[in-house]
């Protein structure tokens, strides 16, 4: 079978069923957590600092998932709807939204400190009609333009992804270069057939510290690494750090008091209020 | 959802809609609250991007009015904490979002806002 991106539009390919179907996938789940950490480690962010991340290409949440357990404040962006459909279910606490990165980003300058994507920018590398924004190059070029102004300086945006020849590199650096960013390519396990994962990993301003990050060497040993996601989880929920849910009786509450307070148009209570949110894992 | 932090930090993004294409108004909106962990730096590291008068007009329109019009030289801990509130405790989840400017619609369901333009609307 082709690669997904070579079949259908993404909205099409990631549907009702292939959604949940690739959301409960464990093998998929982890190799999807893994490539988080991974970027989240590239994003070289100081663990002090407080920040608000961007996921292009969030899909049903595994990797704002990641986000939400490593303390993250996030909003992510997709453009398949049943993929965003089952990130409700799963309650993720990222902002969710529809959106085609291909047609770019309306994000203030500096919103973000930050940007993942995670086995995404493939797909921009297709062309879906024969409209001239629709070309891969003009798509790119809007998406890195836009995305470049969305993130503050200094700061870095790194993407996983399966580039299917050094062309379709050649052709996304180059773009992003144009729109303003440094940074390269980061492989790792360049010479496992079965671990190499390639990294695009830009810079915005000196990107917080001026090097390009090496890429992992070696063979990876899965087993190794889904022990230290597990050791992960553990630690997590021993700390618990999980945020509380306010009972409904706290939100209306806070509601009657803005109703108190003489202003008109306090939302009525919608079927969502004080909804439980059910934990994760 | 669409949590203020996020409505304050987005703009219009049609082809040519490049001025007074913020705030996007908030239009017939449904409002759910959700507590999230009280984090004192990140509302200090987030301030310098946020446009005030919009943040408190927006939360003043879901009813809520803990933010003066105009930002205050001094933040004490009470105001950190109805920063807090107003940009990530309350979400959006039905409505939609006006662009001031070009008037293109974002509608928000089920908590989703649709940022898809049509063909003529790309930049
Ligand atoms: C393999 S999934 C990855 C999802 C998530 N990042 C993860 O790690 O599980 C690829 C995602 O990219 C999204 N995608 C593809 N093209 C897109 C586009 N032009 N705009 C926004 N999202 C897109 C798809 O809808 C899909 O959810
Ligand atoms: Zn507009």
């Amino acid at each position: 079978m082709s690669r997904p991106e070579l079949q259908a539009p993404p909205e099409f390919y990631y549907g009702d069923t292939e959604a949940k179907k690739y959301t409960t996938n464990t093998r998929n789940q982890q190799i999807q957590a893994d490539m988080t950490y991974r970027a989240l480690e590239l994003l070289n962010i100081p663990s002090s600092q407080p920040v608000f991340l961007l996921d292009i290409g969030c899909g049903s949440g595994l990797s704002g998932e990641i986000l939400d357990e490593e303390g993250y404040v996030w909003a992510g962006v997709d453009i398949a709807p049943s993929m965003l459909q089952v990130a409700l279910e799963r309650e993720v606490d990222g902002d969710l939204f529809l959106q085609d990165i291909g047609q770019g980003f309306g994000f203030r300058p500096g919103s973000f400190d930050g940007a993942i994507s995670i086995s995404v920018l493939q797909w921009l590398l297709n062309a879906e009609t024969s409209h001239p924004t629709s070309s891969p190059p003009y798509r790119l070029n809007r998406f890195f333009t836009t995305l470049y102004s969305a993130l503050r300086n200094p700061s870095r945006a790194v993407f996983q992804f399966y580039p299917s020849s050094d062309d379709q590199i050649q052709l996304i650096t180059s773009i992003a270069q144009k729109a303003g960013f440094g940074g390269g390519v980061v492989v790792d396990y360049p010479n496992s057939k079965k671990a190499k994962k390639v990294f695009l990993c830009l810079f915005v301003g000196s990107g917080g510290g001026q090097q390009l990050p090496k890429g992992l060497e070696g063979e990876e040993d899965d087993h190794v690494r889904f022990e230290r996601r597990r050791e992960k989880e553990k630690r997590r929920d021993r700390t618990g750090k999980r945020k509380g849910v306010k009972d409904k009786a706290w939100i209306l509450k806070k509601k009657e008091l803005y109703r108190q307070r003489g202003k008109e148009g306090v939302p009525r209570d919608s079927k969502y209020t004080g909804r439980k949110r059910k934990s994760i894992f | 959802m669409v949590r203020l932090i996020t409505h304050n930090l987005l703009a219009c993004h049609v082809k040519g809609c490049t001025s007074n294409n913020f705030p996007l108004a908030l239009k017939d909106v449904q409002i759910e609250l959700q507590e999230a962990e009280f984090n004192p730096e990140f509302v200090t590291n987030i301030l310098p991007r946020l446009e005030w008068s919009a943040l408190a007009d927006a939360a003043r329109q879901v009813g809520d009015t803990s933010l003066p019009a105009e930002q205050p030289e001094m933040m004490d801990d009470d105001l950190l904490r109805n920063l807090h509130h107003v940009l990530l405790e309350i979400h959006i989840v039905e409505g939609a979002m006006v662009c001031p400017n070009c008037k293109h619609i974002y509608p928000i369901s089920n908590g989703i806002p649709n940022m898809l333009l049509a063909e003529h609307e790309i930049g």
